[in-house]
């Protein structure tokens, strides 16, 4: 496209601006699809960016952490945590390795038996939280030797439950991509519908424009211009909306899980901002191209 | 200017012109007409490039029209002046703006234009209808803005069908007296039209060639019009 035709196209020309009579049920189905998709898109963008967090959280934190728990009789319990640090301590690929106070196991119970609990009285194992250093350790090798010497210990690197949990995450990211892909090519799709209704119902027009001399790239224009800035304001109100639905959600946090985490943080509030312009451009080449296939039929 | 050399042109499956020829020299002024039905309004077609000749050729200003892409055929229309007999106004735009059209599509400035526009709209005496809307106009006073329409860029050659069709007699004359005027101006004029009497009353005041379409051919009028 020539500067000029852009220029054309963003500032636009009053005289021309009127040669194409406003056409109700076009205009406003453009406006609402654009609307509508633009507020289905910032919740899909809302949810791939959540998700990604999630699953990079997921693989970042858990993929270095392992736990080890002693499931032991009580008197032997301190006997058996020491013998296992002792073994971590020795063993490569182990950063670090520290039993977890009585406090901090409480509290990872409290959300199940509440903050009262008496640990003392219950036969809870004794848990080792366990940092993979780089490169890792060897889980078989660490599995046989405290199988060996510390026999009530069991160590879980949390691949059994971490591996699906990523896998989901990762899926639910590729999801939502594929929503906003499908949310734009039904825009184009509807846009492309309202573009040609319009066209069609302007058929007496486009043949009076042209009798007076208009170039096809004049009457197209008409219509492109319409129609993208229709795209562009429907959108943009599409967009509040839905920033302001995702906004108006519960703030993340590590209790609340992943549906509290749906949203947008810190400069990512931006990406919404690209929707509207995204949806003018779709509808700028749905436009274009239904424009110049009618004319062209209508030739 | 414009020139039909043995053009013949089918419609639905029948021959409806056949091996027409015709030339329009600059600055002529021609009538041209012929039963209801007889094609006068299809071989004005053929003139400015609305239809295409199934065969034979159609050259306007040396330039093939078969041959003409979208965009050149957009400049011919732009040489050639057309007045249609349903004058095909855009209803939503008032008198002024459908006059000052052609301007507005070859992306002029209409309001750097509106001294000639206003001239224009007092020489079709329409000055005070400026602002009406096309279904506000009687049938005179719509055939004096297509006639304005038609000559604002100035055209080379002007094309009218049935310009008096739906006009009684007095409306007739004063339309035939711009053509004349524009004839005088140099432009080239044709005219298709079944009214006798017009073409009677025009040759009184301008030099003008009378063509008559009968059983698909293009003949030269007899000296009793």
């Amino acid at each position: 496209m020539s500067l000029s035709r852009l220029r054309n196209l963003i500032i636009g020309d009053a005289q021309a601006d009127r040669v194409v009579p406003p056409s109700g049920f076009t205009a406003q189905l453009t406006l609402f699809v654009s609307g509508a998709m633009a507020f289905l898109a910032v919740f899909a963008l809302a949810l791939s960016l959540a998700s990604g967090r999630l699953a990079d959280r997921w693989a970042d934190e858990l993929a270095r952490a392992a736990t080890l728990r002693i499931n032991a009789p009580a008197e032997q319990r301190a006997a058996q945590t020491e013998a296992a640090l002792a073994i971590l301590d020795q063993t490569p690929g182990v950063a670090s390795a520290r039993a977890l106070s009585r406090e901090e196991q409480a509290a990872l119970l409290a959300p199940w038996f509440g903050a009262e609990l008496p640990l003392d009285n219950l036969p809870v194992p004794q848990l080792i939280e366990v940092i993979e250093g780089e490169p890792g350790y060897d889980a078989t090798g660490l599995r046989l030797r405290l199988q060996a010497e510390v026999p009530g210990a069991i160590l879980d690197d949390h691949t059994r439950w971490r591996a699906p949990l990523v896998d989901a995450a990762q899926a639910l990211r590729r999801l939502a991509w594929v929503s906003i892909l499908l949310i734009g090519g039904a825009t184009a799709a509807m846009i492309t519908l309202a573009a040609n209704a319009a066209l069609a119902a302007n058929a007496q027009v486009i043949e009076v424009l042209r009798l007076v001399g208009a170039l096809d790239s004049y009457i197209a224009q008409a219509f492109i211009r319409r129609f993208t800035l229709r795209a562009l304001v429907g959108a943009s109100v599409g967009i509040v909306l839905g920033m302001v639905g995702v906004w108006l959600m519960p703030e993340a946090s590590r209790e609340g899980g992943f549906l509290t985490g749906l949203g947008f943080q810190g400069w990512t509030w931006l990406l919404p901002l690209l929707i509207p312009l995204l949806g003018a451009i779709v509808a700028f080449a749905a436009t274009t191209r239904a424009a110049n296939k009618r004319l062209g039929d209508l030739a | 200017m414009i020139e039909l050399d043995n053009v013949g042109y089918n419609y639905g499956g029948g021959e409806l012109l056949s091996n027409v020829s015709v030339k329009l020299a600059p600055g002529s002024f021609h009538f041209l007409t012929g039963p209801s039905g007889a094609g006068k309004t299809t071989l004005l077609k053929l003139c400015y490039g609305a239809l295409t000749p199934t065969s034979g050729r159609a050259r306007a200003f040396n330039m093939d029209i078969n041959g003409l892409d979208r965009d050149q055929m957009a400049f011919l229309r732009r040489r050639v002046g057309v007045v249609h007999q349903d004058c095909r106004f855009l209803d939503h735009l008032s008198v002024l703006e459908n006059i000052a059209l052609p301007l507005t599509v070859s992306g002029r400035d209409i309001t750097q234009e509106e001294a000639n526009l206003r001239e224009l709209l007092t020489w079709v005496g329409l000055s005070e209808r400026a602002h009406a809307t096309p279904p506000e106009l009687s049938g005179g006073e719509r055939q004096r803005a297509a006639l304005a329409r038609s000559v604002i860029l100035s055209p080379d050659v002007i094309i009218a069908d049935e310009p008096t069709g739906n006009v009684d007699w007095e409306m007739s004359q004063r339309l035939l007296q711009l053509l004349v005027e524009l004839n005088h101006m140099g432009k080239t004029v044709l005219v298709a039209t079944h009214d006798l009497s017009l073409i009677r009353a025009a040759k009184k005041q301008v030099q003008a060639r009378v063509l008559r379409i009968s059983n698909r051919q293009l003949q030269q009028a007899g000296a009793d019009l």
